[in-house]
């Protein structure tokens, strides 16, 4: 049976990819842990973008771009997370979520 | 050749249990360092399913963009902010295990009902291909506006990491 043609299959693993990416932000102890598991739930949505793209989409190059822009997002994002911890690092010497608490610096 | 598609068929359940594997490992693994290793094995599963899709150019996009720069960016960050006795601190708590997993399976259930139950419907006609030419053409001219757009977010991400990042960095010096 070929799986690899269907919509349903892209759909239901971008859905664990977003479940698995929940479960990280639940369970991870460190600020760099949950921004991974964001990256898995952002990588489901893109996911879900290319899978509709191939097989309902008018135009077949939205969700290419819609995707290209999630990427873009993504990596902007990544670079201010990446720099907030480090000042937050500074400033507490942990990275951990729970001691983290207060907003001012 | 009827070969070929069935190599393709199981270069995708490989992909897919690539991606898992690799999600299952960054969200489990107690050492952050295995969990940017997990993420960036399970990104470069998602490339492969995107060569499925049919879209090579967001294959290597993947590649280069996540494999390539933001795993990169995250390894960064892994050792900034961790001196390397504390690199093999756990990172993962096992307090609430059973409900973290029972709300997850709660979520995954309800959207694999809702995927069973809708019939999606292709559109009446399609214009254009998938192919990089058609895309590139569509990015400069139809949507333009998303092109500009992400360049101005990375330009305003770029530079506020820079202030981000360098601001306590006086007070250290002192």
């Amino acid at each position: 049976m070929m799986i690899s043609g269907e919509l349903n299959t892209y759909l239901i693993i971008s859905a664990i990819l977003l479940v698995i990416g929940l479960y990280g932000m639940v369970q991870h102890r460190s600020l760099i842990g949950m921004l991974i598991s964001s990256e898995f739930i952002l990588n489901g949505a893109a996911l879900n973008f290319m899978a509709f793209n191939r097989f309902i989409a008018p135009n077949p190059a939205v969700g290419q771009i819609y995707t290209l822009f999630i990427m873009g997002i993504a990596a902007a994002e990544a670079a201010i997370v990446v720099s907030i911890i480090i000042a937050v690092y500074r400033k507490y010497r942990s990275e951990d979520p729970e001691q983290v608490q207060d907003l001012k610096m | 050749m009827i070969v070929y598609k069935y190599i393709a068929e199981i270069l995708f359940y490989a992909f897919m249990i690539l991606t898992f594997m690799g999600g299952f490992m960054a969200v489990r693994s107690k050492m952050l360092m295995h969990a940017v290793l997990g993420l960036a094995v399970s990104l470069f599963g998602v490339a492969g399913l995107y060569f499925h899709l049919g879209s090579p150019f967001l294959a290597m996009m993947q590649i280069l963009i996540y494999v390539g720069a933001v795993c990169i960016m995250i390894v960064l960050g892994v050792m900034l902010g961790n001196t390397p006795d504390q690199l093999a601190v756990k990172n993962f708590s096992g307090r609430n295990t059973l409900l973290a997993l029972l709300a997850c399976a709660t979520g995954f259930f309800t959207l694999f009902v809702a995927i069973g139950q809708t019939k999606f419907v292709p559109a009446a006609e399609r214009i254009g291909d998938m192919s990089i030419r058609f895309v590139g053409e569509n990015l400069l001219f139809k949507y333009c506006l998303a092109f500009e757009l992400i360049s101005v977010v990375l330009l305003t991400a770029i530079i506020g990491a820079i202030i981000l990042a360098r601001g306590g960095r006086e007070e250290v010096a002192k």
